[in-house]
């Protein structure tokens, strides 16, 4: 039976209508509002690739249920802010020129938001235990670790 | 305002417009759009094959080397823009697009520079000269008194764009390889680290990656691969998905099974929830036995790599003779998105969307394997997750286009679940090395010699959709590219460098970075460390005394100096304590013709737990010009960081019948906390080739790391990954 879910996305009322009201949230983010921030990689709760910001808090987007975000405030990458009018850390992102194929920058960014939010300078090894979940085969950690400091600065 | 979506097709809204906006293709739609798809040349000698000019005076670059997150895009259009004298904003870059680009070869083995950038530069000088010559002609002006500026050829007082001269028209030239390049001197783009173009859309979820493409009407599909790697399909149970919502059908193909749904949860669903029988299977090796099996493999042809002298009297004539053997185990890609793909086919027609390193190839295997000619199929490349070789993007295609088949043509995504990506994507080679060497009474080597079992390249990695579905394939001789570091660039006297080429891997096999050579690396560069060991020399010293190469002896002292190496013996004399720090050298020459790199590994060993700590790497790097430093400095991080993953950590698990290690959980690679400081210095030779960057940097971690815990421990490791557990049994075993 299809079921009505309501919830907000990047600060808009939304209302999906899907079959199974079990299904994770990236796959309404991803298909049915067809944003392309946050991102499936595992579907596990193992690489952090699918962050996104649920009432603030960094949630993993792969592993929640629609009906966990009923009349919840959800923002994306998309929703903190554009090319021409980047966020902080989405910015700071872009000046370390922090990413190689950048598939891990939405859950990088999602996170270095959540902490920033919360520490303002935070230092290396905070910045480091704060990404841990967050996988990036590239090998960009060290531009992503620059950025978030750089980040912290610019506030 | 409210907007209501439903996740069925087709999308329900109320008061206002949905705020979400969705472009295909930004840059290749386009040209399609003008109709230049069918006419356009690819020859890779044509002029146009690479550049056109439009109307507008942009220029587009026609690239069959792709952008694979390495910043080739960027590097490319600075690559034209300084030759062309435009601004880069000016250059428009299409990459791997059957229809479109030249046939440049496979995006693999940091070539791409190298040789794809510089047939583009090539393409880009001879428009230079052609579009000098045309104006000279319409200007009337002698050609020498001209010069190119801002997309315009100028005299004192009359100008000429290259819009008006070319705009929309083909140049219908061949390309000059005589045509005179700019002198680097006066380059004002090339060099520069120009802000790679792809950030600012990646960082702010603009960006469309493979994962996010979508075509109109398009459904979703999802493979059930089997339990067993050569299990037979024996019963499907289709009333076990009968519920599924969106279902439209369960596509079955010999051994190949699959489901298309039109949304992608339906469609992951009914994949769960397929009930299929397979029969029992247990054709591999078992994973302790592994090097007894690979040394038992069959073996197609031996490949002399070096022969100098006679090394086998030398050896029984030496005093010492040191011997060991090296493993490194088999590792998979791990690309963070898994791979997808998009197959249409319409009138017969197939029309691929893939990340795929090699569209050109590719559009060959799917013709093989679907029966019809490759004029009739397109591939396109759109970037996707990170790929580090040949991964599984070829074989989503290939699971796609039997979808879609099967749906009667219509656009099928397929994207593999991470289960499918760590069971399915093609591995690396499990690769195992022998080593002897002698030294004689004064303590010189006199002898070297190695044995390396490494897999034989047939052709191209086969589709997963066709070896299950008993569909052809296609073979191509390939380049044997693994055996290019077997040989090593010092210059004993007696040297026999011999490459055994395997007939078969345990699990399908593909190259991942850098295959081959990060193996011969590590034992080489072992092995040359234990050599100096056996004779109390400074391993930096030993590999100074033998090393013939000036420019290979420059990046050696430059990295002595970097890191402030102190000259003394390994392994070192004042170890104390539980956690000792040691420091490993290595040194490589890239298939031994081109980019060099020598590295410190920094390390602390804890002889309790046996953990490795990597704390830095410090890295002299020379690949001769340099087209974007910064671009370079980041693909030599994401090198070291992510083979300092590969030789701590990684190994991919199997039983008799198939990959166990399914998600990150068993298959664990290296995390923020453990990732060391990479300390960078590049050697820019303007006048030189550019050389590749990236792979050459990857094949010296394990080799440095080994060395370091060595001079930490006295202890050698042989066998990546240096788990703690052999670490333990190392200082056990001494
Ligand atoms: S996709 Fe959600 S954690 Fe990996
Ligand atoms: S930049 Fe590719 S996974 Fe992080």
């Amino acid at each position: 039976m299809p079921t009505s879910v309501s919830l907000e996305v990047n600060g808009r009322a939304i209302v999906v209508i899907v079959d199974d009201p079990g299904m994770p949230l990236l796959y309404a983010l991803r298909d049915s509002l067809e944003l392309k921030g946050p991102r499936f990689g595992c579907g596990l709760g193992q690489c952090g690739t699918c962050a996104v910001l649920l009432d603030g808090e960094p949630v993993l987007s792969c592993e929640t249920p629609l009906t966990k975000v009923v009349n919840r405030k959800v923002v994306t990458l998309e929703g903190l802010g554009t090319p021409e009018k980047p966020s902080r850390v989405q910015q700071a992102f872009i000046d370390e020129q922090a990413a190689q194929c950048g598939y891990c920058l939405n859950g990088m960014i999602m996170q270095a938001t959540a902490l920033l939010a919360k520490t303002q300078n935070p230092t290396v090894p905070q910045i480091k235990k704060a990404l841990t979940g967050n996988l990036c085969r590239c090998g960009t950690h060290l531009r992503i670790i620059r950025a978030v400091q750089r980040a912290a600065r610019s506030a | 305002m409210l907007d209501f979506v439903s996740t069925r097709r087709g999308v329900l809204k109320t008061g206002g417009a949905l705020f979400v906006t969705f472009t295909l293709v930004d840059k290749v739609l386009p040209a399609l759009a003008q109709g230049s798809a069918r006419k356009k040349t690819v020859s890779l000698d044509e002029v146009d094959g690479f550049l056109s000019v439009g109307v507008d005076g942009q220029i587009t670059v026609y690239s069959g080397k792709v952008d694979l997150g390495t910043g080739v895009r960027t590097a490319f259009t600075q690559i034209v823009a300084e030759e062309l004298e435009v601004p880069i904003d000016r250059v428009n870059l299409i990459q791997g697009d059957t229809a479109l680009t030249p046939d440049q070869g496979p995006t693999w083995g940091s070539i791409s520079i190298q040789i794809g950038g510089m047939q583009i530069r090539k393409a880009a000088a001879t428009a230079r000269k052609a579009l000098v010559e045309m104006a000279a002609e319409r200007l009337g002006v002698p050609p020498n008194e001209l010069r190119i500026e801002n997309g315009a050829i100028k005299s004192s007082g009359k100008s000429v764009s290259c819009a008006d001269l070319v705009g929309g028209r083909t140049f219908s030239l061949k390309v000059d390889k005589d045509a005179p390049v700019k002198d680097p001197a006066s380059y004002t783009v090339v060099g520069k680290s120009v802000p790679r173009l792809d950030i600012p859309p990646k960082a702010t979820g603009q960006f469309m990656y493979m994962q996010d493409f979508r075509v109109g009407g398009m459904l979703h599909g999802r493979v059930v691969r089997p339990l067993a790697i050569g299990a037979k399909l024996e019963n499907v149970d289709e009333s076990s998905v009968k519920d599924v919502p969106g279902l439209v059908k369960v596509v079955r193909d010999g051994n190949f099974l699959g489901v298309v749904a039109t949304t992608e949860w339906d469609a992951i669903q009914a994949a769960r929830r397929l009930k299929a029988t397979w029969s029992k299977w247990e054709g591999l090796p078992e994973r302790a036995h592994l090097w007894e099996h690979v040394r038992a493999t069959k073996i197609n042809s031996d490949e002399v790599t070096a022969n100098v002298g006679n090394s086998a009297k030398a050896l029984s004539d030496a005093s010492k003779r040191i011997s060991a053997s090296y493993d490194f185990a088999i590792h998979t890609h791990g690309s963070i998105g898994p791979s997808c793909a998009v197959v249409e086919i319409n009138d017969g027609k197939i029309t691929c969307w893939s990340a795929s390193q090699a569209t050109h190839r590719l559009r060959k295997q799917l013709a093989a394997m679907m029966a019809i000619s490759p004029d009739d199929i397109r591939c396109l490349y759109i970037e996707g997750s990170g790929c580090y070789g040949r991964n599984g993007h070829e074989d989503a295609a290939g699971d796609a286009a039997l979808l879609s088949r099967a749906v009667g043509g219509r656009p099928v995504r397929v994207q593999w679940m991470r289960a499918d990506e760590h069971g399915w994507d093609p591995k690396g080679a499990p690769v195992l090395i022998d080593l002897r060497a002698g030294v004689d009474r004064e303590g010189r080597t006199i002898a070297w010699e190695s044995e390396f079992f490494l897999p034989d390249s047939f052709g191209p990695v086969p589709l997963v959709a066709a070896i299950l579905a008993d569909l052809p394939g296609m073979t191509e001789q390939l380049p044997k590219f693994v055996v290019r570091n077997t040989a090593v660039p010092y210059t004993f006297p007696n040297i026999r460098t011999v490459a055994h080429m395997l007939n078969e891997t345990p699990l399908r096999w593909s190259w991942m970075r850098s295959p081959g050579r990060l193996e011969s690396t590590f034992a080489n560069e072992c092995f040359v460390d234990e050599l100096a060991a056996s004779v109390s020399a400074d391993p930096l010293d030993f590999r100074l005394k033998h090393l013939g190469d000036p420019r290979g002896v420059e990046l050696l002292q430059r990295l002595a100096v970097l890191t402030k190496w102190e000259k003394r013996t390994s392994p070192r004399k004042d170890a104390k304590g539980d956690v000792v720090a040691g420091r490993g050298i290595s040194y490589v020459q890239y298939d031994l013709v081109r980019t060099y790199v020598g590295a410190v590994a920094e390390i602390e060993v804890d002889r309790r737990t046996g953990e490795i700590r990597v704390e830095r790497f410090l890295v002299v790097h020379d690949c001769g010009q340099i087209i974007n430093p910064d671009g370079v400095t980041n693909q030599i991080e994401g090198n070291i960081i992510q083979t300092v993953s590969r030789t701590l950590k990684e190994e991919v698990l199997f039983d008799r019948s198939a990959v166990t290690s399914l998600h990150w959980a068993t298959y664990p690679i290296l995390t923020f906390p453990e990732v060391p400081d990479v300390i960078i210095e590049l050697i820019d030779r303007p006048n030189e080739k550019p050389w590749g960057a990236g792979e050459p940097a990857a094949t010296i971690v394990p080799s440095a790391i080994s060395n370091a815990v060595f001079d930490a421990l006295g202890v050698r490791l042989r066998s990546v990954p240096f788990t703690p557990a052999k670490v333990l049994a190392a200082i056990e075993g001494d």
